[in-house]
């Protein structure tokens, strides 16, 4: 029965189950209301701006700083998320130990906490008067009110972007490949690294771009601990910000526009390493 | 065994273990487990830790007071009537989207998946500033929204729009999956047994997806409540009126009450811990449900 086949070029494939219609109307009317509409205003009042008017506010020192700022600092964040997120993993995947549970409930705690929360608690810690930051003093460093607070407080919302993507590609790792390495007479080491990190990589370059991209737009939690200073800790969502309460848009929106292209600029690549390396390396793909 | 001995030899000469081949040496395990140990506390227990420590610093009647302020329970209340409408809008999507996703094949679907996980990579602040550049004064809308006297910026609307943007992805992102798993083959015999389309959805497939669908609210609100950036830029900062808790959090602080601004930041971070406790059991529950749909 050639009844469906040869009706040729078709939006959906027949099926008895009802309600398409009115889910698919709901899904896309809100999609647009909430999410489209407001995003291509964006793009319209950005474009509305000519070539001209875009450029000279996108080359303004302080808007350059605060992108390196926010871009530099996401990217040192997301590499210590890249060694600490697959160590955590690995415990959390490999041992068993006690408490172990409750530290694999913890790592959610970025997800759960509100940034202003973490924002405040994080200035605290490492103020120099802090419980960490007085021990550090002493010493000569200072984190919070320095780009290194930045760095402090992406590592903290980065984090379970990378232990989540992680962690559940290592549970599927089959224990054979690594007694076979074993048998061959490779050491530990050698199973571990070459073997076993290898086959990771896809997963801990998408945890890798998803703290990155969370980093890069971060404001709650940053914002208390950076000092603010301009051309120094000044991150672009602060200075969209500034430059909203100056009644600036067309600043804010351009410094916008070039956040919103930068960081899918960076995903493209990622997603490119990403799909070579799985072609190359990846458990399943 | 020769070749056992040789192998833990070269891996971990301390060890004669025949176990070491596939795991670390206990020197290498206690030094991996204490590296991690070290890196939750410094910054996961820490920062919790100092929220609750600086709340009670001047004991609990201070920190009672600070509460009873009638700024920051107005924050309270704005909070909850924000989470409290943006929450089942979204909950309203999330099913809507996943029933069209998951019981449906047609042409585009991957595309629209992505277009619902959008809000999930923009900026808070840039989520905030496209309702600001849709509403505010200089914009199309803005003049006629002025002459008809309605206020959406610096007012709770505004403060909705941003809420339900930044929190548009979550329940979806739960259901699709789950609901795709779960398959047609429950609805379809529902149906062929005679029930109506509501009826298969509220006996058989809202059951099926109880859990999931609590799991997704319970993210959506734990970040409706706790949503900072894109509300700090459309609220306008209207003491007792436009303060959502995480702002009156940021005031206090900046005016140097911290213990106030730590008595509000505890409310909010016992709701983050309430929120990883019900999903961790959510999850133990879960994740067997899961496992009971895989068998059959």
């Amino acid at each position: 029965m050639a009844l469906t086949s040869d009706r040729g070029w078709q939006f959906r494939q027949p099926s008895v189950i009802p309600g398409f219609g009115l889910a698919l109307g709901v899904t896309l009317s809100w999609l647009t209301l909430i999410v489209l509409i407001p995003l291509s205003g964006l793009a319209w009042r950005s474009s509305s701006l000519g070539w001209q008017t875009f450029w000279s506010l996108a080359a303004d020192p302080r808007t350059v700083h605060a992108l390196w700022i926010s871009f530099g600092c996401a990217f040192l964040a997301a590499l210590v998320n890249v060694v600490f997120g697959v160590l955590l993993a690995w415990v959390l995947v490999r041992y068993r130990f006690p408490g172990r549970r409750i530290i694999d409930a913890m790592v959610d705690l970025p997800f759960a906490l509100p940034t202003a929360v973490a924002g405040i608690a994080l200035t605290t810690l490492y103020a120099p008067n802090g419980w960490i930051g007085a021990h550090l003093a002493p010493l000569g460093i200072k984190i919070a009110f320095t780009p290194w607070g930045i760095v402090m407080a992406l590592i903290f919302v980065g984090l379970p972007f990378v232990v989540r993507t992680v962690q559940p590609i290592m549970e599927e790792i089959d224990r054979e490949v690594e007694e076979a390495a074993a048998t061959l007479g490779a050491n530990r080491f050698q199973t571990v690294s070459r073997i076993l990190l290898p086959g990771l990589l896809p997963a801990v370059l998408t945890g890798f771009a998803l703290a990155l991209a969370r980093g890069v737009g971060e404001y709650g939690s940053v914002i208390f601990i950076a000092g603010n200073l301009p051309y120094v800790s000044e991150i672009a969502p602060l200075l969209i910000v500034i430059r909203l309460e100056e009644f600036n848009y067309p600043a804010a929106t351009a410094i916008a526009a070039l956040m919103l292209m930068i960081s899918f600029a960076m995903l493209l690549v990622i997603n490119l390493i990403q799909a070579w390396s799985r072609r190359r390396y990846g458990y399943g793909a | 065994m020769a070749l056992d001995a040789s192998l833990s030899a070269a891996d971990a000469p301390a060890s004669s273990n025949v176990r070491a081949a596939t795991t670390e040496s206990r020197a290498a395990r206690v030094v991996i487990i204490g590296l991690s140990l070290l890196f939750v506390a410094l910054f996961l227990v820490a920062p919790l830790v100092v929220v609750f420590t600086e709340a009670f610093r001047n004991g609990t009647e201070e920190f009672l007071s600070a509460l009873s302020d009638p700024d920051t329970f107005s924050a309270i209340q704005l909070t909850l009537l924000v989470a409290g409408i943006s929450v089942p809008l979204n909950l309203v999507f999330g099913i809507a989207a996943s029933w069209a996703i998951a019981k449906f094949e047609f042409k585009g679907k991957a595309f629209l998946t992505t277009l619902i996980d959008l809000p999930f990579s923009v900026s808070p602040v840039v989520s905030g500033l496209i309702f600001v550049l849709l509403f505010s004064s200089h914009s199309l809308l803005g003049p006629w929204l002025q002459s008809h006297g309605i206020k959406i910026l610096f007012a709770v609307p505004g403060i909705v729009l941003a809420t339900v943007f930044v929190t548009f992805p979550f329940v979806a992102r739960e259901l699709i999956p789950l609901m795709q798993e779960q398959g047609t083959s429950d609805e379809e015999a529902a149906l062929s047994l005679g029930a109506s389309g509501w009826q298969t959805f509220w006996y058989v497939t809202l059951p099926n997806i109880r859990w999931g669908l609590l799991y997704g609210v319970l993210l959506c609100n734990a970040r409706a409540m706790g949503e900072f950036g894109a509300v700090s830029v459309v609220s306008g900062h209207i003491r007792g009126v436009t303060n959502t808790m995480p702002l009156q959090v940021e005031i206090l602080y900046n005016e140097y009450s911290f213990v106030a601004a730590f008595a509000v930041a505890a409310l909010l971070a016992l709701l983050a811990l309430v929120t990883l406790v019900i999903k961790s059991l959510l999850e133990l529950r879960y994740s067997a449900q899961i496992a009971a749909s895989r068998r059959h």
